[in-house]
């Protein structure tokens, strides 16, 4: 701040406001750089611990591995049991939370009264809201024995009650951005549709959903990308079992106990593992593939919804 | 103006007069054009828009419309004779637009609205009980303000009505036929794909009328398709509007008075207040209200 002033009043008391200025300039740019850099750094550790790993186990046989003991004197580090688990879970919650997120939707967007919306919206709110560890608990307590006293024969640990507490998890996630999405469908359409001697149902589904589809697809992607990266739940309820996915029994996948990535990841944490060990480093390789996963799905949410971008005047 | 007005005043009466005549002898032309609407699309029938013994299509009897405890509507009284173009003009808020809207019960989307009184639609209450309102719709088409093309192809948008109301037969040359009547294929025959959307604000108006008039519905609603505008895309609306009065009981509803005055066979003025102060032929109207109130608006001293 050397500068010389040329017309002393004017400047001084302009300078006093550009140190200001500058200040929060730099206090409001530190802020917003300090998530970058935890980021930058996190994936970083991540990269530079999962090289570390795949120093010691080949990174082929770790991709292709179809199974996972962590807890022997030779761990076997194959990731398939796990991220089939975690596509099992992924799948499955899709199916429990796409469709009934999507009709809440559009029930909260086009066809609930303005009271009944104002009830309805701040309880879904309240489901996003609860901590995922007593969704896990509620499926262990309550989901998996229901389960079995339907008949489905599944055990104490078993992914299917995991995948569908998953799943009722993420539905306002889905429910909630795409009726944000439909709101945001100007009125003049629906008008235009029941002008033209069109039922709700089909000013809904042949004009509103298609006019936000963009937005419904993102909910799903951000949705799918919470389940797979969903650990409480399926620590608690399915399991800490690593089981590779058969597929001549695709249902008995379900009713077993499985360890998806994330449980996987628990585990290590928990497990009494001394450090420098490959079972240790598997933990990095685990986050890093996760990380991998999810950051692609994300990639893929924002090119979808720019592709079908509608505008609607 | 004056003279402007005069003119196409005598225009009106010419057409009328052609009108009877062609009723005279060739009593089921009036009852025919609906239903033939779309094959005949080529055959263009100069004048002979409102025959005198015309039958009513629309008629409301003392019907009040409110919104909450704000009536909007007065006991409003009126015969909308078939065919030709019913004119509906008057200030802002004297409620003609939701005179227009009760016609096809669109007011049932404002929760707020409510309505009493009788609005015959082909002699039927269309507020009765077991009243339908989606397929009172089916029966009226309705172009808006603003043109609201669906996010979707100029194809898509034409077909929908189509769709929606099972008129699954020979779709596309549904399609193609409605878009020729409203004076929009030629500009867009190649371009049936693309969307909706690319088209500018006239055509996309064009486009909104081509979907209104594809599934055939006896009457059309509008309001104020030009509104939204420029002075080259409003008179093609216009034109388009006078031929489509050969067989469609057009209502408009317009804040231009000059629009009223050259398009439209039969005016209703409505005033502050919403009542219908005034319901005749437009050159009447326009010449020779009377009412003091409707010759003060008309002459411009108020609205």
């Amino acid at each position: 701040m050397s500068d010389t002033p040329i017309e002393a009043d004017l400047t001084r008391s302009a300078n006093g406001r550009i140190a200001k200025e500058r200040l929060y300039h730099g206090l409001l740019f530190c802020c917003a750089a300090l998530t970058v850099f935890v980021t930058v750094g996190i994936v970083a550790t991540l990269a530079i611990d999962a090289l570390e790993f795949f120093g010691r186990v080949d990174p082929y046989a770790f991709f292709t591995g179809t199974e996972w003991v962590l807890r022997s004197e030779n761990p076997i580090l194959g990731i398939l049991p796990l991220l089939s688990a975690t596509l099992v879970v992924t799948v499955v919650s899709a199916l429990v939370a796409i469709p009934i997120g999507t009709a809440a939707a559009v029930y909260l967007s086009e066809y609930a009264s303005d009271r009944m919306r104002s009830v309805l919206k701040p309880a879904l709110e309240i489901l996003a809201g609860i901590p995922t560890v007593v969704y896990g608990f509620f499926a262990l307590v309550y989901l998996t024995p229901w389960l079995q006293q339907i008949g489905l024969g599944v055990s104490l640990f078993n992914l299917l009650s995991a995948s569908i507490m998953v799943g009722i998890m993420i539905i306002p996630m889905v429910s909630s951005i795409s009726e944000d999405a439909m709101s945001a469908v100007p009125d003049s359409l629906r008008q235009a549709g029941y002008g033209l001697g069109a039922t709700k149902f089909e000013v809904s589904t042949k004009i509103v959903i298609p006019a936000s589809i963009s937005g419904i697809f993102s909910s799903y992607i951000l949705a799918l990308s919470r389940a797979i990266g969903e650990t409480m739940i399926v620590v608690v309820a399915g399991g800490s079992r690593a089981r590779m996915f058969d597929p001549s029994q695709p249902f008995a996948n379900l009713l077993n106990s499985g360890q998806t990535m994330t449980a996987a990841m628990v585990q290590a944490v928990t497990t009494d593992l001394s450090g420098g060990t490959a079972g240790y480093y598997s933990m990095f390789a685990i986050g890093l593939t996760l990380f991998a996963i999810t950051f692609s799905m994300n990639l893929l949410s924002n090119r979808i919804a720019a592709r079908y971008r509608e505008e609607y005047q | 103006m004056t003279q402007n007005d005069t003119r196409n005043v005598d225009g009106d009466d010419e057409q009328r007069t052609d009108g009877s005549e062609t009723a005279v002898s060739e009593p089921t032309t009036g009852s025919d054009a609906t239903s033939d609407s779309l094959l005949d699309a080529s055959l263009d029938v100069e004048g002979g828009t409102v025959p005198a013994d015309a039958d009513t299509v629309i008629e409301a009897r003392d019907l009040d419309v409110f919104y909450d405890d704000v009536q909007a509507l007065e006991g409003v009284d009126i015969e909308i004779p078939e065919n030709g173009v019913t004119a509906l003009i008057g200030p802002s808020g004297c409620g003609k637009s939701t005179f227009l809207r009760s016609i096809n019960r669109m007011n049932d989307l404002i929760d707020a609205a409510r309505v009493d009184g009788d609005l015959r639609f082909e002699g039927k209450n269309v507020y009765d009980d077991d009243v339908d309102p989606v397929a009172l719709r089916r029966k009226i088409g309705m172009v808006f303000q603003t043109p609201n093309p669906f996010p979707k192809s100029i194809y898509d948008n034409v077909a929908f009505g189509l769709e929606v109301q099972d008129k699954a037969d020979d779709v596309d040359e549904t399609v193609h036929r409605a878009l020729e009547r409203a004076a929009l294929l030629e500009e867009v025959e190649d371009q049936l794909d693309s969307s909706g959307l690319d088209l500018s604000g006239g055509q996309q108006q064009r486009l909104c009328i081509a979907r209104a008039i594809a599934p055939d519905p006896d009457v059309l609603l509008m309001d104020e398709p030009a509104s939204a505008l420029d002075p080259i895309a409003t008179s093609k609306i216009e034109d388009l509007i006078e031929d489509l009065a050969e067989e469609y009981t057009v209502v408009i509803v317009t804040h231009n008075m000059q629009q009223a005055a050259r398009i439209s066979d039969k005016t209703a003025v409505f005033l502050t207040g919403g009542e219908l102060v005034e319901f005749d032929d437009t050159d009447k109207i326009f010449e020779n209200p009377e009412h003091e109130r409707v010759e003060d608006y008309i002459t411009g001293k108020f609205g």
